[in-house]
């Protein structure tokens, strides 16, 4: 890839990664480890020796074919996700050595013994309570046991040193990503929201940390020095809520179109994570790991005090003009969570917008003219 | 200067024309067409208000088929345009309620008729007039026939939100010997439900107006009254509020 990447170049990385593991494969030795959630520790991957990827699960494509097993009110992100696996349309599942999955939702957990009929699947049992240390003690055990089952499937030690390295590669790379984020502090916001999900979303599938690093932080120094044109200024959105990814960008698409622009986006792939490192005060890499990855403010976490302190935060750094809260169907946890999520937004005297929607595109038109109003709220 | 406001639904194509004080209102059906159902409506409008010139345009529209207008000025959405045409006729009003042809929708306006809340039902015909055109349909009625049809004292619970299995439903009861005032109360109630929980999820702030072409059944605005246990104002001009609305952001700009 050339020295001064651009969005277009992190768009292409689903494709080279996928070329690289292929032949990586086929010269023998490579072992890779599909993950779906950003609970998985890829730290214990990587120390493996092995690539951790990301799976599919944000088209709308396989979602027939997986409701030949699953039901049809169940969110998408689930269907499509079992749907890629059991049609085989995924080329990163169909590398994948082993899957690990997480008890995110109940969901997830029930799809997730389905697809060991496929593939070696470990299920991470994740405590939804962060504070006490019975929970604390359960997901340590969690990722020890994950380590072991990597060790045997991988047939590969995972060395406490080997930890330690691979917990300073991924802390590098949240640093660099939240970077990228952080330019779209500035007022016109660097990237629009379909280049900001590009790159945050596509960093996912990456074969190699390194390079996404690099990338990370030449296409940071490139916008951050680049003159910004002083077009007007769009009205300033904020997208929360449920996991969103190329495919299924309707919302973020339609903010353009009518006129906005998703300035930042806290969700999975985005800003959720951003925030935590993994601290190198512990003697036990596995209990670093294990304080990070529980303090995600997901949904599933119960309470989760942290996702309404980042939001509040982050409507103040990005000079947010409004919210839109966007709960794919059936997503319990995050439907709920908006009721709080709209009292925190009104609070701070903003225009507030809660969508529930689907993969499919038959909610466009109504999701247009909710857009719009709520852009027209910000201009009145 | 002139000022036309579209409001081009599912249902019905209502237009406004404002000059100097004075009001034409004119309505057709929209039919498949929302493109001719617009272009139809301004010939109409400009006629009625003594005009033939076509060039005198000032055009905002709204409501779904507002993009298929060729030569809009302007196009603003539905939820801008009640809240200003409601803000007009009364500006006492917090909380709009307006049931149209295929969406329900609550609003909360502020003093100066800006938006500052709104929801709209969610895909599903349940609570929009669409749901009561299917329901008239089972009973052999036509839609404007339910307000004046219903029994209270008879009323039976309809059960199924969903509009296929409401339908399924009232044909049982029928079957039944169910008296069709009861079943015609019941859906008026089934409906006022279904709109109110909406309403309260946003929070009823204010005096509340009740518009839009389902607006026009006084059984649904009792039923709304009782769930909400306030009055609702319905103004004579129910179903021009949207076109009205777009008529005064049109002569505002």
């Amino acid at each position: 890839m050339s020295n001064q990447p651009t969005v277009e170049d992190f768009l292409k990385i689903r494709e080279v990664s996928l070329m690289r593991i292929k032949d990586a494969k086929e010269a023998g030795g490579q072992k890779v480890v599909g993950i779906y959630c950003t609970f998985c520790p890829q730290e214990l991957v990587l120390a493996a020796g092995a690539i951790p990827v990301g799976l599919c699960g944000t088209k709308e494509e396989p979602i027939a074919k997986a409701e030949e097993h699953l039901p049809r009110n169940l969110c998408p992100l689930i269907k499509s996700s079992y749907g890629f696996a059991v049609s085989d349309t995924c080329p990163f599942f169909h590398f994948s050595d082993v899957v690990i999955g997480e008890t995110t939702c109940d969901g997830k957990k029930k799809m997730f013994e389905l697809l060991q009929e496929i593939k070696p699947v470990y299920v991470m049992q994740l405590p939804h309570l962060n504070k006490t240390q019975a929970s604390m003690n359960l997901w340590i055990d969690e990722l020890r046991n994950l380590r072991s089952f990597l060790e045997e499937h991988l047939e590969a030690e995972i060395t406490d040193d080997a930890i330690w390295e691979a917990i300073d590669i991924v802390n590098r790379e949240t640093a660099a990503a939240k970077a990228i984020c952080d330019l779209n502090q500035m007022d016109p916001p660097p990237l629009s929201g379909l280049d900001l999900l590009t790159v945050t979303w596509s960093r996912g599938f990456s074969s190699n940390k390194e390079e996404v690093i690099n990338m990370l932080n030449e296409l940071h120094s490139k916008y951050a020095t680049e003159n910004q044109d002083a077009s007007p200024s769009k009205p300033r959105v904020l997208l929360t809520g449920c996991p969103v990814g190329l495919g299924t960008e309707k919302v973020i698409r339609i903010v353009s179109e009518v006129g906005g622009n998703v300035v930042a986006m806290e969700n999975c792939s985005g800003y959720k994570t951003l925030e935590l490192q993994t601290s190198k005060e512990f003697d036990d890499p596995i209990v670093a790991l294990a304080h990070k990855y529980i303090s995600i403010p997901c949904s599933c976490m119960s309470p989760n005090p942290y996702r309404m302190e980042l939001l509040e935060r982050m409507i103040a750094d990005f000079k947010v003009d409004a919210v839109i809260d966007l709960t794919w169907q059936a997503c319990h946890t995050y439907n709920v969570e908006a009721y709080e999520v709209s009292k925190l937004v009104k609070s701070k005297g903003l225009p507030h917008l809660h969508l529930e929607s689907d993969y499919s595109n038959s909610d466009l038109e109504s999701i247009k003219v909710r857009i719009e109003a709520l852009l027209e709220m910000v201009n009145q | 200067m002139i000022s036309i406001g579209l409001d081009i639904g599912s249902v019905a194509a209502k237009g406004v024309l404002l000059q100097e004080g004075q009001q034409h209102l004119m309505m057709i059906p929209t039919g498949w067409s929302p493109r001719d159902a617009g272009e139809q409506l301004i010939d109409c409008l400009l006629q009625s208000a003594g005009y033939s010139d076509h060039a005198v345009h000032n055009i905002t529209v709204t409501g779904y088929g507002r993009v298929a207008i060729n030569n809009a000025a302007r196009t603003v959405t539905e939820i801008k345009c009640h809240a200003r045409g409601v803000a007009a006729l009364y500006p006492q009003v917090r909380t709009i309620i307006d049931i149209g042809g295929q969406d329900s929708k609550v609003i909360q306006i502020d003093s100066q008729g800006r938006v500052v809340d709104f929801v709209m039902n969610d895909k599903c015909a349940a609570g929009t007039g669409r749901f009561l055109q299917v329901m008239a349909n089972a009973l052999g009625l036509d839609v404007s026939e339910l307000s004046d049809g219903e029994n209270p004292e008879q009323a039976v619970d309809i059960n199924s939100m969903c509009t296929v299995f409401a339908e399924s439903e009232i044909i049982g009861l029928l079957a039944q010997g169910v008296d069709k005032g009861g079943i015609i109360a019941g859906l008026h109630r089934s409906v006022g439900k279904k709109v109110a929980a909406m309403a309260k999820r946003l929070g009823i702030v204010g005096e509340v107006a009740f518009t839009g072409g389902v607006a026009m059944n006084q059984g649904i605005k009792r039923a709304l009254e009782q769930e909400l246990g306030c009055t609702v104002l319905v103004p004579e001009m129910c179903q021009y509020t949207g076109a009205l609305g777009a008529a005064l952001i049109g002569s505002e700009s």
